[in-house]
């Protein structure tokens, strides 16, 4: 029965199919769908393809760059690729307060900063620390210069059994690879050909690990950044340190049965090894400063190895790392949250102070007769024309204490000589000058928006009966809400990133939030701090902007028409 | 025989000359970017010694960037996209010592690269403890020391630097610099710590503290300033009574303004200003800074540059050719901050201290600023 009725239904499928639809063509053949979707998608490429230059100018000037500084805000990599052994070494370490870590990390310590004074990346290293704690900046200066001290105990020792060890070439014709050696030997700079880049001898590094690892890091730096001849080089103390550390550690035996170039010199050595004066890498540190033997260092390093790392946000909110979880700073020095709240307090009162004041300007210029308005319109965009820091620094002579504001007040004598108004370098200062510099943002959507309002409703709302009030409150004033939304957005935002007329007329009151990012970013070059501010500021911008939307409606938002 | 290896001798001693003579004057830029403040610093170098290098030099150009404030900032950026247009950047002392630890200033050989002095002493000892840092090749001395209104301090004028903090004898309103840097020196020494103990004292919280506390005292008649230009303007304007700033700036408001402003250099603080050479300039380019920085810091360009601002020549030897200002036509020596008169009790700004504590203690002050 089923089979019946299937079997009819996919008759009448078929013939409906003939009737009706059947595949309508287009010229060429193809299904006239097929073919539409093919130009629409064409034309849609068409589109992309204009407006691709201006797409991939703003991504790659605006959203890459923001997205590259926002970055730094965890990005944190300098303490692990600078220390990479000390952070692994550490990981042993308990951490505890009143202690400090055992001996293998203090000899990572010195390979580390043996290798990173070469490069001159400790100092580097030292100032990114120092943000977090005080002194960590000369700590690593000093330690750059006393690492040198460190390594010579083992240097002087090797020099002094045998004079095969201070030259440069021997060290290379144990290490270097025949054929390496074969080429370097050739190589003549003044050529122009680069220099061949070093090679280890086969086999060489299963029998002094350590030397040749670290040799293959000195052949690199000699040959790669100081653009010297490796084969004369000779090699950094590290080097010697290394080796002493071969021959009397786990590959000891290995060396015994060593024939090689050289083997004469490494079995002396080996044997000489064992009684050589050691160095005792702690101590050695303490000497250079006594903070490496204390713990804070210690933690502090702990604390930021990870390559990335939460504690930029921490500092931004006034919190910070300690060895039980993020705390509250001291109550002396919390300011970012002030600085936050600041800034989003005075950018409110610098929108309202400009819905105030724009309204009846854009009001009055929507009301006159062209000519008039054009007249009077030239008078808001002025401003514009002038230099920020001129219009800025005309305020502070307009209203400090000896300025042009007091002088008439007291002259008209509104207040006293002695007790002039102080309207600058606080945040009245402020507000007053944020406030006329982004006035024009404000009275331009909104004369526009209320360029639109037909004056007829206006009429028409008297004419039955209603005061002027009402007409202007339950008419007129409806139809002018979206200028006022969109002269808001544009005054707040604006105002809530602004930041050289606070400098300039804030005082200790007035700053906002963008003065102590642009602290970092410029004096301080704690830039990982100033990213995270900037995150934060950004999430806040975007997160009103998402409350206006809800509660307003960004639809009723116009800029005209 | 002898005449011959003579002969022999200076020829090759002439042909070696030539050759680093080529080596020196055929492969070097013809442009440089010089980094500077701006205003009567900037132009008192271009007329102490980068216009007469031009002329000497046919075919050379320079040009001025006046980015010095932001230059440790800028040449971070230029580092990091690797494209450094800069060729020789004038910044403070503290602003070298970062940019060589960042690893973004060249390490700089003093007696290699600068001349000696006309006596033959060498460029080290020349420039002596000035030399703060691997890369800075110092220019000049200058100080931040305090002016006073004369009309406004009555028949008394202050004498001593806590007569700042005297709001009885000397009420209104002070300028002092938006940062802890030389405040809080001023804030411990007028609170009765002893000077050599300034900065043990200032290491440690409770001292910093005290510092705070002092300057609390004053807080309320403070007018904080961030440019070198607003304590001149407010002292002009008679906004304040006294104000901290650099003393070339007093200098002209005083001599060249003529305003009634008096300078007060009891603890003054010495500071230094110089030349760094970015890291990571194109061999012609750095030769061609390389000889102009060896030209320009040589004795007599130093001491030139004192005929147009009142800051002392960093080099020893420079110190007795002081002259006349070049268009007031009065003599520089007593307007000097190194001048023995004005010099009586100086600080020298302790640039291993603030490099440690910079960032705690700017977080403190801010903070304190903020209440």
């Amino acid at each position: 029965m089923s089979d019946v009725n299937n079997a009819t239904t996919a008759l009448d499928a078929e013939r409906a199919e003939k009737e009706y639809s059947g595949p309508m063509l287009a010229a060429d053949g193809t299904p006239l769908k097929r073919s539409l979707n093919r130009a629409l998608r064409r034309q849609k490429l068409r589109a992309l393809l204009l407006i691709a230059p201006l797409l991939i100018f703003v991504l790659v000037t605006f959203i890459a760059p923001i997205a590259d500084m926002l970055f730094r805000s965890v990005e944190n990599e300098i303490v692990q690729d600078t220390l990479p052994r000390t952070t692994e070494a550490l990981e042993q370490w308990s951490g505890e307060d009143g202690t400090t870590p055992d001996a293998p990390v203090y000899k990572a310590l010195y390979q580390d900063i043996y290798i990173a004074q070469e490069r001159k990346l400790h100092t580097r290293l030292g100032s990114r620390l120092n943000y977090e704690l005080t002194g960590a900046s000369s700590l690593f200066r000093k330690s750059g210069r006393g690492v040198d001290d460190i390594g010579e105990v083992y240097q002087d020792q090797f020099e002094d059994l045998n004079e095969f060890w201070k030259k440069g070439e021997n060290w290379n014709e144990v290490l270097g690879s025949d054929a390496w050696l074969a080429q370097i030997k050739d190589w003549d700079k003044s050529a122009g050909t680069p220099q061949p880049a070093f090679e280890m001898r086969d086999g060489i590094a299963d029998i002094f690990p350590q030397t040749a690892g670290y040799y293959m890091i000195f052949a690199d730096f000699v040959q790669n950044e100081d653009e010297d001849n490796l084969y004369k080089e000779d090699p950094w103390p590290l080097i010697y340190s290394a080796f002493y550390d071969d021959l009397t550690g786990d590959t000891a035996s290995v060396i015994a049965s060593y024939s090689g170039p050289g083997a004469t010199e490494i079995a002396e050595a080996a044997a000489a090894a064992t009684g050589f004066e050691t160095v005792d890498y702690k101590e050695a540190f303490t000497k250079i400063d006594k903070d490496w033997g204390a713990s804070p260092i210690w933690g502090t390093i702990r604390a930021y190895s990870p390559r990335f790392t939460n504690g930029y946000f921490l500092n931004s909110i006034d919190m910070q790392k300690s060895a039980d979880g993020a705390e509250f700073r001291p109550e002396n020095e919390r300011i970012y949250g002030t600085l936050f709240l600041r800034t989003l307090f005075m950018s409110v009162c610098i929108t309202l102070s400009c819905i105030l004041l724009g309204y009846p300007v854009a009001w009055i210029l929507a009301n006159l007769p062209a000519r008039t308005a054009n007249l009077l319109m030239i008078l808001v965009l002025l401003p514009f024309w002038t230099s920020l820091l001129v219009r800025t620094s005309a305020w502070k002579v307009m209203l400090q204490q000896q300025g042009v504001v007091n002088d008439t007040l007291v002259w008209l004598g509104v207040v006293a000589d002695d007790s002039r108004l102080a309207l600058i370098n606080n945040q009245t200062g402020t507000i007053i000058a944020m406030t006329h510099i982004l006035l024009p943002f404000m009275i331009l959507p909104l004369y526009s928006v209320m360029k639109t309002v037909p004056p007829s409703y206006l009429r028409a709302a008297k004419s039955l009966g209603a005061t002027n009030w009402t007409a202007f409150w339950r008419v007129y004033f409806p139809q002018s809400v979206p200028g006022i939304g969109a002269g808001s957005i544009l005054v707040f935002i604006l105002s809530i990133g602004y930041y050289i007329t606070p400098e300039i007329v804030g005082g200790t009151t007035g700053t906002f939030i963008s003065n102590r990012i642009a602290y970092h970013i410029s004096s301080s070059l704690n830039w990982g701090l100033a990213a995270a501010l900037g995150a934060i500021l950004l999430a806040v911008v975007l997160g009103l902007y998402y409350a206006y939307d809800k509660i307003v409606g960004i639809d009723n938002v116009k800029l005209g028409g | 025989m002898k005449f011959t290896t003579t002969l022999l001798a200076s020829s090759a001693i002439v042909g070696a000359g030539t050759l680093a003579f080529a080596d020196a004057h055929g492969n070097m830029a013809k442009e440089m970017t010089l980094v500077s403040w701006g205003g009567a610093y900037q132009s008192s170098q271009d007329k102490a010694y980068v216009q007469p290098y031009l002329e000497m030099n046919e075919g050379v150009t320079a040009v001025w960037d006046e980015s010095s404030a932001e230059a440790v900032a800028k040449l971070r950026a230029m580092n990091e996209a690797g494209n450094i247009t800069w060729d020789l950047v004038d910044v403070v002392a503290a602003d070298a010592i970062r940019l060589c630890d960042e690893g973004l200033a060249m390490e700089i050989d003093a007696d290699e690269m600068l001349a000696a002095a006309p006596d033959g002493t060498s460029a080290s000892d020349d420039f002596g403890d000035l030399l703060v840092s691997d890369c800075f090749i110092p220019q000049i001395v200058y100080s931040t020391t305090f002016g006073y209104r004369t009309d406004m301090v009555g028949d008394t004028p202050p004498t001593k630097i806590c007569d700042v903090f005297d709001l009885e004898a000397y009420p209104g309103k002070r300028a002092l610099e938006k940062r802890p840097i030389n405040n809080m020196e001023w804030a411990l020494l007028c609170d009765g710590v002893a000077k050599d103990e300034v900065y043990d004292v200032l290491a440690t919280p409770e001292g910093q503290e005290k510092a705070l506390a002092k300057l609390d005292t004053i807080k309320d008649n403070v007018i904080w300033w961030s440019a070198g230009a607003d304590t001149p303007q407010l002292l002009a304007d008679g906004e304040v009574v006294m104000g901290s700033t650099y003393n070339g700036r007093l200098f002209s408001v005083i001599e060249e303004q003529k305003q009634p402003v008096a300078m007060l250099w009891d603890a003054q603080v010495f500071d230094l200003d110089g030349w760094i050479i970015p890291a990571g300039l194109s061999d012609e380019r750095l030769a061609r800074v390389k000889d102009f920085v060896k030209f320009a810091t040589d004795t007599q360009r130093l001491a030139d540059q004192s005929q147009y601002i009142s800051y002392g020549p960093a080099r020893l030897s420079s110190a007795p050719m002081v002259g006349k200002h070049a268009d007031l036509g009065i003599e520089m020596a007593p307007h000097m901050p190194t001048d023995p008169a004005n010099a009586e009790n100086t600080f020298l700004y302790n640039y291993e201290f603030w490099a440690d504590y910079r960032d705690d203690i700017d977080a403190k002050f801010q903070a304190w600023l903020a209440q």
